[in-house]
């Protein structure tokens, strides 16, 4: 008797298969279908929509979300939830502006100018820092996803309100004589044609890619997301594993926040105020289940570029502002009800 | 609680069920069953876990719909869409998991969802006083203002029973009412159960404790693997009756592997205390002793609250022990890790496999390799045809009917679904396994198979440790049955134990506590 169901389900699966039709391929692929959409529309609408050069400026608004969006897909496949990249992004101009004015230290009189790259390590340690306070709050103090990254927010935000008194640093240019110049590198030089910011996301993107796919980290990051006790049981370190996907994220915050700060050459302590939202949405509309265990970089990556592609062609066909809000959450929504409606089915 | 209309005669059929089914997907969980309630009077069920006595007793009081077959109240075809539908009739059911707001107090869990309503609002004065009335109906001391959280398990069982009767009931099913209640409160329950059956409410009982039972009803009905395997009315029966029923003579799971050398002793336990986890102040494990060695398979027999859970989760390195230590080849492993264990040779198959076995949003391949990553990793990168190797070596051995690795979880039967869990920790290589109630909620012949998986693996060596709470399959593969009871090794058998003896032992069989 136990024979006869395990053969249902074999035909009753492969017949499945079989009817795989062209609707249920293009539901599968719906993120990718929706942002070729977007395009041809934007570019009957508009000729210079469909421009390489127009392409290029979209995609260095797409870095800034699409950073924020992969640090956001790692802690959703976890379960959880990091409201606080916004801030963090915010916080890391503001800590790359203030070190690139020089750090005074009265006690010896002596002003030092880190170089560069020194600066974007020490943007990204302080990132990976505010991950690890979500991740601690989180995995060992048991507060909610939800609240601790709430509260971090509003600190990072006010940290940053009070390390430039409300002001924005507007010299980040550095000066030759004191040999702390390129800042504006990552946000203005192009690498054969295609803006730095945009490489930086691509590299970050197949890191997290490779990451999640061929590593034993992706492996317990899925099971840990998907059934946190099973996950467990079978040996997986599952706080680790928490700490760790906040620390990426907070890391991700970070350099979003180098990548802008340098695009715009000033650091505004309000930078990237709700911006944690559009990278839920970005995760969200790349197939990703809020209920963890289920998402990909690719997803997120084509859900990243729907967002940046649409609120920049509306920008472009000159639709006001506000009816781009009612399109981009128009998109969120749609987005979401269709995953309901796959994880549904199961 | 008044107007019991007493209409008809005792003992006459008030509800039935005339030839009903019920599947879930492929797993037929009731196959055609027919099943009558006596007004005044007590019918009690019996069955083994997965028997599908729950199912039919949601069956009846409007939870699920059945398959097919039809449920006949007063002599009339009725169809019940909901519960609330069923209680309209008067049939009441207080499930096994209690449905109580723990964060509520009495009087609003028992007035939940129909509250008694006056021009201002709630009438808080005469819902408390009904449920005075209650209490002292039941001679239970719980004030109705006390939030549920704080009563002892027995009395929120209580409270429960309280909302049942408060609506008027004239059927009551109760599904294992008494497993978490002191003698005490079992007495009491049996007063109540008495006198509701004199005013003409008709009782159905299910427990696993089957002495009790056999006090308190009229008729007996034994369920085995989704059928109706006999009847009869009390004074014709005795224990031996039952169980014979529940168990059927024919069924065999096997027996204890035999022909090889044992060797060392691979897993003992001294001493071992470890404390309620919810925070009570009594060991759930009593300063247990075990040994057990290489190509041993031992039983742990015990009733629900014995113990064993516990036992095998400390073992395993998920709770921790206040006293005692655990030996693994000799080697001290005493509050290691479960990572740790996993990679000394230590697992555990867990009891909940929904809960704690498998990983739903994960196909079959990747629940199969979960635990076993680190042998399929090379330096920084797993290896997908070393994975493929293990997935398929996998599912090979533990007989795994599926479409292939890429298969998702949900589409594998209960037993299957078993059986990727327990090939999970096979592919670890382990010295020592640990199953907590393997056998629960999978058919008869998927529970053969996993019995000569184990058999087949203690031969090649591997210690196995299994528990229980069905007798029957005590008497199976087990070389040594330990029954289990509040914390401690109460008696131990070899093979050729009887039921009598292994359930007199665990307690069940004994009238008082």
């Amino acid at each position: 008797m136990s024979v006869t169901p395990a053969i249902d389900t074999k035909t009753a699966v492969s017949g499945g298969k079989r009817r795989k039709s062209f609707v249920e391929l293009l539901f599968e692929g719906r993120a990718f279908f929706a942002l070729i959409a977007i395009v041809v529309v934007f570019s009957l609408m508009s000729p210079n929509y469909f421009t390489v050069s127009n392409f290029l400026i979209m995609a260095s608004h797409v870095a800034i979300f699409g950073l924020l969006a992969i640090g956001m897909l790692l802690v959703i496949l976890n379960g959880g939830i990091d409201l606080s990249v916004g801030s963090t992004l915010g916080l890391a101009g503001v800590v790359a502006g203030f070190l690139m004015q020089g750090v005074a230290l009265p006690q010896i009189g002596v002003i030092l100018y880190p170089s560069v790259w020194v600066v974007v390590v020490l943007t990204c340690l302080m990132g990976a820092v505010v991950g690890a306070v979500n991740g601690v709050l989180i995995a060992y103090l048991r507060v909610p996803a939800f609240v601790a990254t709430l509260g971090v927010l509003y600190v990072a935000r006010g940290i940053a309100l009070l390390m430039t008194n409300g002001l924005t640093y507007n010299n980040l240019g550095g000066r030759p004589e004191l040999g702390n110049t390129g800042f504006d590198w990552l946000g203005f030089n192009r690498l054969a044609g295609v803006p730095i910011g945009v490489i930086v996301l691509l590299v970050f993107a197949v890191i997290c890619h490779v990451l999640l796919t061929r590593t034993a980290f992706g492996r317990w990051l899925y099971a840990s997301g998907g059934n946190e006790r099973a996950a467990e049981l079978s040996g997986v370190p599952v706080k680790r594993v928490q700490i760790v996907v906040y620390v990426l994220s907070g890391v991700c915050a970070a350099v979003a926040g180098l990548v802008l700060s340098s695009q715009l050459t000033s650091a505004g302590p309000t930078a990237g105020t709700t911006y944690e939202l559009t990278a839920i949405a970005a995760v969200v509309i790349g197939g990703a289940a809020l209920t963890g265990g289920r998402g990909t970089v690719i997803g997120t990556m084509l859900g990243a570029f729907v967002i940046g592609f649409l609120s920049d062609g509306l920008v472009i066909i000159g639709v006001s502002a506000y009816w781009q809000t009612v399109f981009t959450g128009a998109v969120i929504v749609t987005a979401v009800l269709l995953n309901s409606f796959k994880y549904g089915r199961r | 609680m008044s107007g019991m209309n007493g209409s008809g005669r005792k003992g006459e059929v008030v509800l039935a069920a005339r030839n009903v089914a019920k599947s879930y997907g492929n797993v037929h969980a009731l196959k055609g069953v027919n099943f009558d309630i006596h007004r005044g009077q007590v019918t009690t069920l019996f069955g083994e876990n997965g028997a599908g006595k729950s199912t039919l007793m949601k069956i009846l009081s409007g939870v699920v719909q059945p398959t097919s077959g039809e449920i006949i109240l007063d002599g009339e075809p009725i169809v019940f869409a909901s519960s609330s539908q069923a209680r309209d009739h008067g049939i009441s059911i207080i499930h096994q998991e209690l449905s109580l707001a723990p964060n509520m107090n009495v009087r609003d869990n028992i007035f939940m969802g129909r509250e008694i309503m006056t021009a201002t609002g709630v009438d808080f004065a005469e819902e408390e006083r009904q449920t005075r009335l209650l209490m002292a109906e039941l001679e239970e001391d719980i004030d109705p203002l006390t939030p549920v959280e704080d009563l002892r398990l027995g009395q929120q069982q209580i409270v429960e029973i309280a909302r049942a009767l408060s609506v008027n009931s004239r059927i009551l099913i109760m599904d294992e009412p008494t497993s978490a209640l002191s003698a005490s409160e079992v007495e009491v329950l049996f007063k109540v159960i008495r006198d509701l059956t004199a005013r003409g409410v008709s009782i159905v009982y299910i427990s696993h404790h089957l002495e009790e039972a056999l006090q308190i009803t009229h008729h007996a009905v034994v369920l085995r693997d989704g059928t109706m395997t006999a009847y009869a009315e009390r004074k014709d029966i005795d224990l031996e009756w039952i169980v014979r029923h529940m168990v059927g003579d024919n069924f065999d799971l096997g027996s204890p592997p035999e022909g090889y050398e044992k060797g060392d002793v691979a897993l003992s336990i001294e001493g071992l205390t470890v404390p309620d986890p919810g925070g009570a102040d009594y060991a759930v494990v009593d300063g247990l002793s075990l040994s057990v060695r290489s190509g041993e398979i031992v039983c742990i027999y015990g009733l629900m609250g014995a113990g064993r859970t516990e036992l095998l989760e400390t073992v395993a390195g998920r709770l921790s022990a206040t006293a005692g230590k655990v030996y693994l080849k000799g080697r001290d492993v005493t509050g290691q890790s479960i990572a740790d264990c996993i990679r000394d040779g230590l697992v555990l198959v867990p009891e909940d496999r929904q809960r704690d076995g498998l990983v739903q949003t994960m196909t079959v391949g990747r629940n199969l390799s979960l635990a076993s990553i680190g042998s399929f990793t090379r330096g920084l990168f797993t290896s997908a045809s070393r994975e493929a190797g293990l997935i398929s070596d996998a599912i090979r051995k533990v007989h795994i009917k599926t479409d292939g690795g890429a298969a998702a979880i949900g589409s594998l039967s209960g037993g299957n679904q078993q059986k990727v869990v327990i090939g999970k920790m096979l592919a670890t290589n382990p010295e020592v396994i640990l199953l907590d109630e393997p056998s629960r909620g999978i058919d008869i012949g998927a529970k053969a198979e996993v019995f000569r998986l184990l058999a087949e693996g203690a031969r090649q060596g591997l210690a196995v440790v299994y528990t229980t709470s069905e007798v029957g399959e005590c008497l199976s593969i087990a070389h040594r049955i330990l029954v289990m009871r509040r914390g401690r090794i109460s008696a131990e058998f070899g093979p050729d134990a009887t039921k009598e003896q292994i359930m007199a032992a665990s307690g069940e069989a004994v009238v008082a506590h």
